[in-house]
């Protein structure tokens, strides 16, 4: 399998991801923002990180990028595309998934782990994952997601909601949503279910000795699904 | 020409800052606030002469890029 890592300026979480995704058996390019094309892949992703600087609104200049016209068609002829944090801060910016992300309800930079719930397993992403709770890290100033009531009916409605905060038994509840998220929401698809965005960073966890295995789980299942 | 463009938050999206700076006035002595919201103001410098075909731009430039507008609202107050 072959995935794509695009790098932008300011973008810090690409190497790790590339790590993980290695670790896993994908044959793994790094994509610089100026290119025009990415090369031929199962799965394109965008890394976490401060994308030029988080300048305008967190996204914003990213998804301008010259290479994000090449990720755009990419996603809507059906290809996997993946956003981790500030990468799914570009995913909104783009339009490829609905809603913005906020700064945090109390104004905190949160860099934590965070139970999350798996709310969708119909689609390429968690089909076939045993756990119903994955154990992962948060790193983020502006991980507040939000949309307008009509998006979250028509999320809701498409059941494109993928991960929710919640406790490590699985409760969903605002006492578990660490930065004001609306309905707990950590992670979000397109309708389509093959864009992917979301604030927990799986590519953190795929070593005991790091900070847990979780996010071993998630890949390994990923890169089964694509085969 | 210059066009100077306000961008403001829409009325139902939190504003947590503005919520803080409210709550520093507050203390500093400041009553009778109702509410503070706080947005960005740009002020665009353009090799433009008329004043239609700017705004045009600008406005452009607003929903493609300065603006989110999910959550946000944007305004030319001045093109001189």
């Amino acid at each position: 399998m072959k995935s794509s890592v695009i790098t932008f300026p300011g973008s810090n979480c690409d190497r790790d991801m590339d790590v993980a995704l290695k670790k896993f058996g994908f044959k793994n390019k790094m994509v610089w923002h100026n290119d025009v094309e990415i090369p031929k892949s199962d799965l394109v992703v965008l890394p976490g990180g401060f994308s030029y600087g988080d300048y305008l609104r967190c996204g914003s200049m990213a998804s301008k990028s010259k290479i994000m016209k090449s990720v755009i068609n990419f996603a809507n002829s059906g290809g996997m595309v993946m956003g981790i944090c500030n990468g799914f801060q570009i995913l909104v910016e783009t339009g490829l998934v609905p809603g913005v992300l906020l700064r945090n309800k109390y104004l905190e930079f949160i860099c934590k782990n965070v139970f999350v719930k798996i709310n969708n397993k119909r689609n390429t992403y968690f089909k076939n994952i045993d756990n119903e709770v994955l154990e992962l890290h948060i790193a983020h100033n502006e991980g507040n997601y939000f949309c307008t009531k009509n998006q979250l009916k028509e999320i809701e409605d498409n059941e494109q909601i993928a991960i929710n905060y919640c406790n490590k038994d699985g409760k969903i509840d605002e006492e578990f949503n660490p930065n004001g998220s609306i309905k707990n929401i950590a992670g979000i698809f397109n309708k389509e279910k093959n864009v992917l965005g979301m604030m927990p960073h799986p590519e953190r966890m795929i070593h005991s000795y790091l900070s847990g295995e979780d996010g071993s789980l998630f890949f390994n299942n990923l890169i089964n699904n694509l085969k | 020409m210059k066009i100077s463009v306000i961008i403001t938050l829409k009325k139902d999206v939190l504003d947590p800052q503005g919520k803080v700076i409210q709550q520093t006035l507050d203390g500093m002595g400041f009553d009778n606030i109702n509410e503070v919201r706080q947005g960005k103001y740009f002020e665009i410098n353009m090799n433009e002469k008329d004043k239609k075909t700017a705004e045009g731009k600008v406005e452009d430039m607003c929903k493609k890029l300065l603006a989110n507008l999910v959550i946000e609202n944007y305004k030319i107050i001045d093109a001189q």
